[in-house]
């Protein structure tokens, strides 16, 4: 298999999954759109930002990505490979160069296994023969590249605070040193003072390990500090993506300018206008014709019922699926 | 203004298999009619537990034990809520002290429509009849912004989203109309965009009605948007208690100063690469809580002969800004 440098290291076509619903009783039958359409690529050792809100699909984005979920339909490129449709067996030798890192530190750790038997669980699984010895020295290595002290490995989950046992879900999805790591909602759960500890220790190892990363994630603010680029999903779809300073500086989409603006902020200088979108996410059953956020737009017009726009080119590396191209957005920061 | 709402020297104490734990100590504030009183803190702080408390909802002695006063200026005098037998309890819970909790969903009864259970409020507090209680229940619905409230008031939980469950509940909440309504992170599951219309709505009910609010919230934006004065607790003590927008502007106790730091910011994502500010450790297990003051082995400032010795007080340093910390004098600086 030869990689060319250029190429990408995730490489996602027009990624779809679709979710029947109904059930054979009722005769009642359905199709969920969870995710549809989503392109997007992550280049080696860069972070692309996920956000959207509960039921925009970005946490199936990152599970189909992983293979975790078969896709509808669509094409996902890794390491310079299709494994879109790779069988279970085929995906293990992939697999270890993609990991994945849970929201909730408490449900993702067997509360049975020491911390040296979660870590050690990888290597095992995949089949690296090495002598026990060795394999608690890449244990007690993981541990501390988590900023965990090496005793640690003989304890269990119950003894660890959240912050920690986060930690140690990060430390297990770096043992088979991967190159992409999917995290979903990583840092949620968190009490504040921690999540930035956290926020940064993955900022650390993403420059000492030249991780590539999928951070998922509904806060903008904590997606705003890690990612280098920033997708925004609406109702299954990408609606706008652009390099982290220009989705911040200059949002081109609606939805984005409203997600900005509704986020609470401690400082009152930033709080003059504040847009409040009416209504509530739609069913992803029966999904408006045209946009999705038409309904709750406050810049909808008769023709966004007619398509459901294409993500165009908005600015450099800028793209956004809006047919206004008349819009002044107001942004969250101004360019410096 | 007189307190509606005082609390004094307020202290819970659970027992539990190793000993006793205290989720509380020495917890005082109060509350006037028609003001919004943030509570902050992290897990562990004693946030919710404090709201129990003062609803009564804490496991009867041996297995909890609540010491303190609780003074409610109620409908008919001043009572003293840790002293009233539950029978009179029942009547101040869900009347004029009412409450709201996180997850709608499993606070609403799945099989009955939210008209009807909003109406069972009206009927347990106001009398009246079942029909009077329905049509009471629809104006209450229209009240917190439910469109089409007569057909949503015969839906069932499952059939309305996150934000519109938490309007029924804020709506059954209102059936008795209370003086006080505690909300504990009641956005907190919520979507951004919507947590925007949930407060906005808390503010417009306020304005209209006057009841006062105490919000129990683990984030600071949250509380910048809805509170007039804010409490900070860390460890199962209040540590911090001024004026919102003091509290934002010049906090004392560095606790607060590192919580208010560590809100990842938007302007981040202008510095690229940059780590953000945080606080080293962890907060600590309510089980071995260090014995002076309880933030001195995270703390930046702190001095082991001073900080790791007494257990400091809260000190009054404003009209209305009160601090647990030996060295604000030199923090204030």
């Amino acid at each position: 298999m030869t990689v060319t440098v250029t190429a990408p290291l995730l490489d996602v076509q027009d990624l779809a999954k679709h979710f029947p619903v109904g059930s054979p009783l009722s005769g009642k039958r359905g199709i969920v759109r969870g995710v549809d359409g989503v392109s997007f690529t992550i280049g080696r050792g860069e972070v692309l930002g996920l956000v959207g809100e509960s039921g925009s699909g970005k946490t199936t984005v990152g599970r189909t990505v992983l293979r975790l979920q078969d896709p509808t339909a669509g094409a996902i490129r890794f390491r310079g490979q299709d494994i879109t449709h790779l069988s279970r067996r085929a995906l293990r030798p992939v697999r270890q160069h993609m990991q994945l890192v849970f929201q909730d530190p408490y449900a993702s750790l067997n509360p049975r296994m020491s911390v040296e038997s979660i870590l050690s669980a990888p290597l095992i699984i995949h089949g690296e023969k090495m002598a026990r010895g060795e394999r608690r020295a890449r244990v007690e290595e993981a541990l501390q590249l988590v900023g965990l002290f090496p005793a640690a490995a003989d304890r269990y989950p119950h003894e660890f605070s959240g912050g920690q046992r986060q930690r140690i879900g990060i430390a297990r999805a770096l043992m088979l040193r991967p190159e992409l790591l999917v995290a979903d909602e990583a840092v949620s759960a968190l009490d504040v003072s921690v999540q930035a500890q956290v926020i940064n220790l993955l900022m650390d190892l993403r420059e000492q390990l030249q991780l590539s990363m999928l951070f998922i994630a509904h806060d903008l603010a904590v997606v705003g500090a890690i990612s280098d680029r920033v997708a925004v999903m609406y109702l299954g779809r990408i609606v706008e993506v652009a390099p982290t300073a220009a989705l911040f500086t200059g949002p081109r989409h609606p939805y984005t300018e409203a997600l900005f603006s509704a986020a609470p902020d401690t400082d009152p200088a930033r709080r003059p206008q504040r847009i409040v979108l009416k209504g509530d996410l739609p069913s992803p059953l029966s999904p408006p014709s045209g946009c999705a956020f038409r309904m709750r737009c406050p810049y909808a017009v008769s023709a966004c019922a007619d398509d459901q726009p294409a993500l165009r080119v908005a600015g450099p590396g800028h793209f956004k699926a809006c047919i206004r191209d008349d819009l002044t957005l107001s942004a969250p920061l101004k360019v410096r | 203004m007189s307190a509606l709402l005082d609390v004094e020297d307020l202290a819970v104490r659970f027992r539990s298999d190793s000993g006793e734990v205290t989720a509380l100590e020495g917890v005082s504030f109060s509350v006037a009619a028609g003001e919004t009183l943030a509570i902050v803190g992290e897990s562990s702080s004693g946030k919710s537990v404090s709201a129990l408390a003062i609803m009564r909802l804490l496991p009867p002695a041996p297995a909890c034990r609540v010491t303190g006063r609780i003074r409610f200026q109620g409908r008919d005098g001043p009572i003293s809520l840790l002293d009233l037998p539950e029978r009179a309890m029942v009547a101040v819970r869900g009347g004029e002290i009412a409450m709201i909790f996180q997850e709608p969903m499993t606070s609403l009864n799945p099989v009955h429509m939210i008209g009807r259970q909003i109406a069972e409020a009206v009927l347990a507090h106001e009398g009246g009849g079942k029909t009077a209680a329905l049509r009471r229940a629809i104006e209450l619905l229209d009240l917190v912004g439910i469109p089409d409230a007569a057909r949503r008031a015969e839906s069932y939980p499952h059939q309305l989203s996150g934000g519109m469950r938490q309007r029924a509940m804020i709506a059954m909440a209102l059936a008795s109309r209370p003086k006080l309504l505690i909300a504990d992170e009641p956005t907190t599951a919520l979507d951004v965009t919507v947590q925007a219309q949930i407060l906005d709505l808390l503010r417009r009910l306020q304005a209209e009605t006057g009841l006062a609010i105490i919000f129990i919230t683990h984030n600071l934006g949250v509380v910048a948007e809805i509170a007039d004065r804010t409490l900070v607790m860390y460890s199962g003590q209040v540590v911090e208690e001024a004026p919102t927008a003091s509290l934002l502007a010049a906090p004392l106790m560095p606790y607060t100063r590192g919580l208010l730091n560590s809100v990842p910011r938007l302007e981040a994502a202008l510095r690229p690469g940059q780590r953000l500010p945080a606080i080293a450790g962890n907060v600590p297990d309510p089980r071995h809580r260090p014995a002076a003051c309880t933030f001195q082995p995270r703390c930046d400032w702190a001095q082991p002969d001073i900080c790791g010795v007494t257990r400091p007080g809260m000190e009054r340093v404003a009209e209305a800004h009160l601090v647990r910390c030996a060295r604000w004098r030199e923090i204030a600086v």
